[in-house]
């Protein structure tokens, strides 16, 4: 587990990003000069209607895609390409069936610009990653033989395997039965806080975001541009936090998606 | 557990009754049809296998299988992908690939005999002429259908050219070129029995229009059964390799 920060030129930010504008070949705005910042350690939820842009917005700060105008410093560097201390996970899992749990928990390490590790860090990496994930008893196991939600356990250790200042999740729940998610959005915000990384998680699910983020930032569509922004400092696990506070928020970002639409 | 074995066991059994009917049934006008009965043909099987007389033919036959379906994945894989990956090369090609696939690969043996003399090389190249395209289709809808998440994830790691097309391409083809070579090696098996009745001295194809020459039917029943039992067993091995490699 890392718990070194790399410098990040004094600002305390993993992600920094400003006046970020993007649209696909098709020439129409996708999202229009967006600005946000991640601190370290901070989980902040990108919350917004399908079509409204966050899945576009999220590939082009992870440098996925560039943006056509703008700036993104990750750790205080400009970015011009996927960073190796960044790591995604997506709606699907994404595994590769050839290879089992270790070797997919293992995927991201050995590439040519990836940080170099000796087969033992290796090895080591893997089974944290796995154990932290609670999949450690099944290192052997291949995705055709796991479930869904063991599959993006899988997805989310080999993210973490590779250290990650920064994980960047795109709607990883939504495919994942109810129980199963709850699961998963409890387990997600405990790695997080273990492996002292920040996250930007994308999402469409209200509870999603009072549940796991420390800041939600709203987004709103044609073109995409973040309309509001909400500092969570309810108690955590959020399950014991005041219900009248999450009641409260619940309604405030309910109430500003309901002025989103009437525009 | 006891219906997965006993059933087909039963079919089976069914079937080398109905062939023992039909053998008294053609010996009722033809007295020498009586040796295409399962006994007679069981005994001849037993006999040309004791001996030996019969490997050597196996041996060559199975050699043919291997360099035809070898040729089938040097050619149709790289194509294949080509096909998987152009837009432009799949325009090209399609109408000729179709065309060339609608011809019976036997349909060639005199050119082929003509171009490459007589001997193996002809029945390789029908073999694998045979072969490619199940190869080539599959491996062009496993390159059509890689997982975009996969490719995703290779760039998300900066992987390069080289390590894209050896760490997520090739495998991530890989169920689907197995499941043309099973095909194709359906498609070999039977076109190699007719591809070996000219011009060779060896072979399965060959012990065939041999046995026929000397009247020794019960040997040619055997062969036969012998074809069938060979071809089984080299798609149960496909099969299992494609089932192995996905960990089903
Ligand atoms: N690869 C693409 N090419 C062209 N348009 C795209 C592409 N991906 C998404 N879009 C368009 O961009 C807009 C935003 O999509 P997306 O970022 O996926 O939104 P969200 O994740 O919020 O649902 C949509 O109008 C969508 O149709
Ligand atoms: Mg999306």
């Amino acid at each position: 587990m890392s718990t070194a920060v790399s410098g990040d030129g004094g600002t305390g930010l993993a992600l920094q990003a400003s006046g970020l504008n993007f649209s696909y070949a098709d020439g129409h705005a996708v999202f229009a000069d967006v600005s946000l910042d991640v601190r370290h350690r901070e989980i902040v939820c990108l919350l917004g209607g399908s079509g409204c842009g966050k899945s576009s917005l999220l590939r082009v700060l992870a440098r996925l895609e560039a943006p056509a105008s703008g700036d993104i410093r990750f750790l205080g560097e400009p970015l011009q390409a996927p960073h190796p201390r960044a790591a995604l996970v997506f709606q699907q899992p994404g595994l590769l069936p050839w290879l089992d749990a270790a070797g997919n928990a293992g995927f991201g390490l050995d590439f040519e610009h990836q940080p170099r590790l000796t087969p033992v860090e290796r090895a080591a990496r893997i089974e944290q990653a796995l154990s932290a994930v609670g999949l450690a008893g099944h290192a052997h196991r291949y995705p055709a033989q796991l479930s869904g939600g063991m599959a993006q356990r899988v997805a989310l250790a080999r993210a973490l395997a590779r250290e990650p200042q920064l994980l960047f999740a795109d709607e990883p729940f939504s495919a994942l039965d109810a129980i199963t998610r709850a699961e998963m959005q409890a387990l997600l915000v405990e790695v997080v806080h273990r492996w002292h990384t920040a996250a930007l998680l994308v999402t469409h699910d209200i509870d999603e975001a009072i549940l796991v983020a420390d800041r939600i930032l709203l987004m709103g569509e044609a073109p995409g541009r973040i309309v509001r922004e909400w500092v969570v400092d309810l108690e955590r696990p959020r399950e014991q936090a005041d219900p009248a506070a999450v009641t409260a928020l619940r309604l405030d970002i309910l109430s500003a998606l309901h002025a989103l639409r009437a525009h | 557990m006891a219906s997965r074995l006993l059933l087909p066991l039963a079919g089976l059994l069914l079937a080398v009754l109905g062939w023992a009917a039909g053998a008294v049934w053609l010996a009722h006008g033809m007295p020498i049809a009586s040796a295409f009965a399962p006994l007679e043909s069981a005994a001849s099987l037993w006999q040309l296998v004791s001996a030996g007389e019969l490997w050597p033919h196996v041996v060559v036959s199975l050699k043919r299988v291997a360099v035809g379906l070898l040729l089938a994945i040097l050619i149709g894989v790289p194509l294949g992908v080509l096909t998987g990956l152009s837009r432009r090369f799949t325009q090209a090609t399609a109408p000729l690939f179709q065309f060339l696939r609608m011809v019976s690969p036997l349909s060639w043996m005199p050119l082929a005999v003509m171009v490459l003399g007589v001997g193996d090389a002809p029945v390789y190249f029908l073999l694998a002429f045979a072969a490619v395209w199940p190869i080539l289709l599959n491996t062009a809808s496993g390159v059509a259908q890689l997982d975009p998440n996969w490719l995703l994830l290779a760039r998300s790691l900066s992987a390069t050219r080289t390590e894209t097309v050896l760490r997520i391409v090739l495998p991530g083809i890989t169920a689907h070129i197995l499941t043309g070579v099973r095909l194709a090696i359906g498609i070999i098996w039977i076109v190699l029995v007719p591809a070996e009745m000219l011009g060779v001295s060896a072979g399965l194809g060959y012990f065939i229009l041999d046995t026929r020459d000397r009247l020794a039917y019960s040997e040619l029943m055997a062969v036969i059964v012998l074809v069938g039992a060979l071809g089984y067993a080299l798609d149960h091995l496909a099969r299992a390799a494609h089932a192995r490699w996905l960990h089903r």
